[in-house]
């Protein structure tokens, strides 16, 4: 197929040419082009429809401030919606596709939209779907979605990965057009660590689209003599397909690199993206400015677009949107687009330029003190409509019409530390306020210099400047002469008196109107006016609409631009894909996962895993004839209470507490007594939080006098730790105690049940003396094993059985479950898992943390007593509150079913026999419920008013999201040996 | 954000745990007769200023230092960082 | 009793450490190091440093420093505590042999299977760096030595080589999640 538009000259490369198909059909470009530029060069100037008229829309810009040229890029999984056609590199065979029509562009259903508009003005969503509420979920939303969708997904999982990573540098450049070339110059030849962000594939921004020349050379040529030369400074990083687009405090920027977006698919191993997250000293923001158009009625149609898009795709791509174009300006700067393109043989059928004091022009028709004030051509420009400085109408045809309605500078990224810009009248524009944020200067046009020769002198200048507070010196470069024209602009926003529609926001649908609308319904606010219309609040986030629709609403309001101010602009300054914000963490990778040192031998059992925190542990151990986990379970738990049973615990915190001052230390973070413990001993203890409320449980085996080891449970390793270090550093600096987190470094199984000590016997060194009475209940102490490999030995038991935990240094894991089996097999010992676990422990009544859930006093607990008034600990003055000491406060109990076979759930709530089920007569909750084999019933722990004076009441058991009422019987919550004699045997 | 710890120098405040006030630091004397209303103040009572004030942050990924960190609560800025224990000992902590 | 001695495994689960070639990249599991932390006691710092001397030939590293000798390696890893590192062949109780040399001038904690400890080396590895963590690996001297996140797990980062060789400390647990990422950004980047 013939590329129709296309013009002479240009940065592409006409030895590579390349297809792709839009819309199913194929078309040819040239290495160089984009997805925009090539359709252009074919002659396709339809690209889109809007969102929400589902209006014929075309390409508006050349870059990624595009509000119209949405499309699909790709298919199958690797399908990405909502990608702008202008910054789409095009690369061989890439298959694009428009989006929001059915069933084609050219004939779109829900046009019909566009025929009701007039209902469908500022508000039209909030004012119409509010009534009856019920619809909006089922009916109107959905409905809405489909009709105002963007692209679609795909549904399935992307299949490229993603990376982050992290840059550092002196100096961050944002943006490689003159300024952001002279700055990385001058810095880079003073030897900073410069890095230069570019968003486009060529380095050189608004050089590659221009004409004008740079000393003898082209702008192009010269940028690419100043990147070779970048090239080679080892301190200098070229980011090219990098956009920055956060900046964040204290130097911190987001940019994302689109590594592969370029190519059909990343080459093997190589990310799609990578999120780099750049600490720089200090940065520059040489983004460049965005051009604005001029609105009227029907200014939407394709072949409408800012005229220095016009002249990029003429100089740059050699494309053009049509071989006769108008052009309509407010600024000298239109007249520029229109000697550029008639240089590249273009016709220019009219300059309408809105000054009475136009320049002239012998190249082209000037029409001064002239607007466009409508359009013809429903799915492509066909003609303007004139008036004439006399009042006249002229009907004029083209193919395309030009908007120059002056330059935005790019300020973006100096409001996203809530900086505001301020305006500058003579360009007509928001500039960065100055000294606001020493981190971040702009420079050239992003600055308000718009330019070339500015643009240089200020990118060198701001380098030197930045660098200079780093103590770095820098020279300015000889910089090539350029074009130093001054800016002639007379502010014109928008042709005032048309009927029809006048877009502002060209993605969100946004009118002249609305914004009046808006303002006589009260919104006077800007933020107000954008919520309201939502204007500025698609894809593009109104980089070309934002200050037309200021304009209309200072007009209205009677005051200036500046008065009525801006709306914040917020990160990312494009839109950046989750999956890059994902990186790595996904799927199984979404976080790193902790496996125990039994881990590999308990896969090989076929063991059921949990997540706990970010470990896996072995849930219950299946055996062939299981079908159900209860029977496992059951079996598990079983074994244990009549035999032997073993479980990984390494899970446990825990913290090794050392120093002279360690037993004074434990006696502040436990609320009951450490100082007297003696050497070779373990001991409960219960932490409080200051405010009297448990925080987490475990023991504390001392092994010295100044040596302890406290375990916390397993999902408060982290946290117990970090309030321990408080402890040690702000609040008791003074005491000789130091501590380290040794989970890690031992591998600890509980042996558990009658059986237990006979087991170990078979693996401790004959050395060590384990019996009842040389290894009493509570005892510890360092031993060895299986021939003198050292471990640590508790008598401590969490079932309620006779048990101990071992501990060896974690290599030693594996073979040491492997020979505890082995060694119990005349036991019939039996591996269980964190299920049995729960169940032995809520037979025995031990609090874990169901109970211990952050709402729960040591009285609750039935622990009221430990609290020793005899020394300062944390919690210790605040559970004197005589609220945590009322008299009908929540005590743990257990509960059994009346009816045997009822179960009990947790989560339940309690209630009186014979009343109304409801939270006034709410008499407390179940926190763990299970199966006991033991009792051969379900049986619960719960928190229960007054419970501790209720045993042997009947309470209804009531859950009604379970359809559960049941009446249990309140027990104690020990279910198995109160007395704790099976410990001590 | 970034926090210039006094030992590592500038370390991401991703690696950092918050934890509030530094009056936190000040824990009330748990013998005094006012322990009851003097604890009561100190847990629950904060001064929630726009502008200067001193923080607790953990460094849980880097050295597990606290650091009483002074940010500007408008703009971020900080001002000043030091070691915990530092500034606890110079309140008579260690006393 | 020869017959009951227990079989250790390296971290990533197997009998023996683990090496992956990328490119030319090498990332190795290094199980042969006993690693014991020393934390000194109140007001007894130049004690620890007088015991400690004569085995590391010099004074305890500062703050983000590592010193290396050829039979003890010591890492700063918090206020007045160490990181020292030995091999495990020679050193089986190392954690005893620093306190019976350094008494109770300084706490002693075994830390050797804490850890899992993976050599990187190759010709320039700061592409692998900054994919890694936030350090500026183009700035890290051999010694240099920081605590930060790999893909949420704190590590610590020593430098032995500028560019080319470093060691990383992970938490053992999630071996096998750190060897992950490494390998993956080391496809990544080679």
């Amino acid at each position: 197929m013939s590329q129709k538009s296309r013009l002479d000259g240009g940065l592409i490369d006409r030895s590579r040419p390349l297809s792709f198909s839009f819309d199913g059909k194929n078309y040819t470009g040239y290495a160089g082009d984009t997805l925009a530029s090539a359709l252009l060069a074919n002659d396709v100037r339809l690209m889109g429809r809007s969102f929400k008229y589902h209006r014929p829309r075309g390409v508006f810009s050349a870059g990624s401030e595009e509000p119209n040229a949405l499309v699909e890029l790709r298919s199958s999984a690797r399908r990405e919606p909502n990608t702008r056609a202008t910054v789409a590199e095009l690369f061989d065979g890439l298959e694009a596709s428009s989006q929001n029509r059915f069933p084609s562009l050219r004939f779109d259903a829900l046009a019909f939209n566009d025929a009701f508009s007039s209902f469908l003005s500022a508000g039209f969503y909030y004012k119409t779907f509010m009534w009856p509420a019920a619809f909006w979920e089922k009916l109107y939303e959905p409905a809405i979605r489909r009709a105002a969708g963007l692209g679609r997904l795909y549904g399935k999982e992307d299949p490229d990965n993603y990376d982050k990573g992290f840059l550092h540098c002196d100096l961050l450049i944002i943006g490689s057009g003159p300024s952001g070339l002279a700055t990385a110059l001058t810095a880079g030849r003073a030897g900073a660590e410069v890095i230069l962000a570019e968003e486009d594939f060529i380095f050189g921004g608004r050089l590659l689209a221009e004409r004008n020349l740079l000393s003898e050379q082209d702008g192009s040529e010269w940028a690419a003599t100043v990147i070779s030369e970048l090239q080679s400074l080892a301190n200098v990083r070229l980011l090219s397909r990098t956009t920055v687009f956060g900046q964040y405090d204290h130097g911190i920027f987001g940019a994302v690199e689109r590594v592969s977006d370029h190519l059909p698919e990343p080459i093997s191993h190589k990310p799609r993206q990578v999120l780099w997250r750049i600490y720089a000293k200090r940065a520059l923001l040489t983004a460049g400015a965005t051009e604005r158009p001029i609105a009227f009625e029907n200014n939407d149609r394709p072949g409408i677009m800012l005229a220095g898009a016009m002249r990029a795709y003429a100089n740059r791509w050699a494309a053009t949107a049509s071989q006769d174009i108008a052009i309509f300006t407010n600024n000298d700067d239109g007249h520029r687009t229109a000697r550029d393109l008639s240089a590249q043989g273009v016709n220019i059928v009219a300059l309408v330029d809105c000054r009475i004091d136009a320049p002239p022009s012998t190249e082209f028709e000037v029409l001064s003190g002239a607007q466009v004030v409508n359009s013809r051509g429903r799915l492509g420009l066909k003609s303007i409509q004139v008036q004439l400085r006399d009042g006249s109408m002229k009907e004029l045809a083209c193919g395309a019409l030009g908007l120059a309605g002056g330059w935005n500078p790019n300020v973006h990224l100096t409001c996203h530390k809530r900086g505001r810009p301020i305006w500058n009248d003579k360009i007509s524009a928001f500039v960065p306020a100055t000294d606001t944020d020493p981190l971040l200067r702009a420079a050239g046009a992003a600055a308000g210099i718009l330019s070339t020769h500015g643009a240089l002198l200020s990118g060198a200048g701001k380098a030197i400047e930045a660098l200079k507070e780093l103590d770095i010196s820098a020279r300015t470069p000889i910089l090539p002469k350029a074009e130093d024209a001054p800016v002639n602009i007379a502010p014109f926003w928008y042709v005032k008196g048309g009927k029809g529609r006048a877009w502002l926001d060209l993605q969100n649908d946004v009118t002249v109107k609305d914004i009046k609308l808006a303002h006589q319904e009260g919104f006077k606010s800007v933020e107000h006016v954008k919520r309201y219309t939502t204007l500025g609040m698609a894809t593009d986030q109104g980089k070309t609409a934002n200050i037309g629709a200021l304009a209309v609403l200072a007009e209205m309001e009677g005051k200036t631009i500046p008065d009525v101010g801006t709306t914040i602009f917020r990160p990312p300054y494009t839109p950046v894909s989750i999956g890059a914000f994902a990186g790595g963490s996904r799927g199984k990778e979404f976080r790193p996962y902790r496996l125990t040192p039994s881990h590999k031998w308990a896969e090989e059992q076929g063991a059921v895993f949990v997540e706990a925190g970010n470990w896996l542990r072995a849930q219950w151990f299946p055996i062939e004839g299981e079908s159900h986990w209860r029977q496992s379970v059951d079996r598990e738990v079983i074994a244990v209470r009549k035999s032997v049973g073993i479980c990984d615990v390494t899970t446990l915190g825990k913290i090794d507490v050392q120093g002279a001052d360690a037993a004074e230390f434990l006696n502040h973070i436990y609320c009951n007594g450490f100082a007297k413990l003696p050497v070779g001993k373990t001991r409960y203890g219960l932490m409080l939080r200051e405010d009297g409320f448990a925080m987490d449980d475990g023991t504390a085996a001392r092994l010295a006098e100044d040596h302890f080891i406290v375990t916390t449970t397993t999902a408060n390793a982290v946290p117990v730790f970090r309030h321990m270090e408080f402890c040690r550093q702000c609040l008791w600096p003074g005491l000789d105690v130091q501590l380290i987190s040794t989970t890690e470094a031992w591998a600890q199984f509980a042996v558990a049940g009658p059986n237990a000590r006979d087991l170990l016997q078979k693996i401790v060194d004959p050395t060590h003396d384990i019996s009842n009475e040389g290894f009493p209940y509570m005892a510890c102490g360092e031993i060895t094993i299986c021939g003198c490999l050292r471990a640590r030995l508790f008598r401590i038991s969490f079932s309620g059985e006779l048990a101990y935990e071992i501990a060896v240094p974690t290599r030693y894991g594996d073979a040491l479950i492997r020979r505890l089996m082995e060694a119990g097999k005349e036991f019939d010992v039996v591996p269980y898992g964190t299920e049995a676990l729960g169940v032995l422990r809520i037979e025995k009544g031990h609090s874990a943390g169901n109970e211990l859930n952050g709402q729960s006093t040591a009285a609750m607990l039935g622990m009221g007593r430990m609290v020793s008034q005899k020394k300062d600990s944390i919690g210790r003055v605040l559970t004197g509150r005589p609220h945590l000491l009322r008299e009908d406060d929540y005590r743990l109990v257990g509960l059994k079913p009346v009816n045997a076979g009822d179960p009990i759930l947790s989560g339940a709530h309690l209630m009186n026999v014979g009343e109304i089920a409801n939270a006034a007569n709410d008499q407390g909750w179940v926190t763990s419920a299970a199966y006991s084999p033991h009792i051969g019933a379900s049986i619960a722990l719960a928190f229960l008013k007054k419970g501790d004076q209720r045993l042997g009441e009947v309470i209804r058991i009531v859950s009604p999201i379970d359809n559960l009422e049941i009446e249990g019987e309140v027990t104690s919550p020990h279910f198995i040996d109160p007395e704790g004699e099976r410990l001590r045997v | 954000m970034i926090i210039n710890h006094p030992l590592l120098g500038p370390r991401d405040a991703q690696e950092f745990v918050y934890l509030g006030d530094a009056s936190l630091i000040d824990r009330p004397d748990a013998s005094g007769e006012t322990a009851l209303d003097d604890f009561h103040d100190y847990l629950y009572l904060r001064d929630n200023p726009a502008g200067s004030h001193k923080e607790l942050w953990f460094h849980e990924q880097g050295d597990r230092s606290w650091l009483v960190v002074t940010r500007d609560t408008r703009t971020h800025e900080i001002t000043h960082v030091e070691l915990a224990f530092e500034y606890a000992k110079r309140r008579g902590r260690d006393k | 009793m020869s017959d009951q001695i227990l079989t250790p495994l390296a971290a990533l689960g197997d009998h023996s450490p683990r090496i992956e070639k990328i490119g030319s990249l090498t990332i190795e599991e290094n199980p042969d190091l006993a690693i014991t932390s020393i934390a000194v006691r109140h007001r007894r710092d130049k004690d620890l440093q007088t015991f400690l001397m004569p085995a590391l030939g010099g004074e305890l590293p500062s703050p983000g420093r590592s010193v290396f000798t050829s039979d003890v390696s010591t890492i700063w890893t918090g206020v007045g505590q160490w990181f020292l590192i030995a091999s495990y062949a020679a050193h089986p109780d190392f954690a005893r042999e620093i306190k019976s040399l350094i008494k109770d001038t300084a706490s002693v904690t075994e830390q050797t299977d804490g850890w899992v400890v993976f050599d990187i080396i190759g010709n320039n590895l700061i592409p692998l760096m900054e994919r890694l963590c936030n350090l500026n690996g183009k700035a890290m001297m051999a010694g240099d030595t920081t605590r930060c996140l790999i893909e949420h797990l704190g590590c610590l980062i020593i430098c032995r080589e500028s560019f080319r060789k470093f060691t990383i400390l992970g938490p053992r647990s999630s071996a096998a999640s750190l060897y992950h990422s490494l390998v993956k950004v080391a496809h990544n980047v080679a």
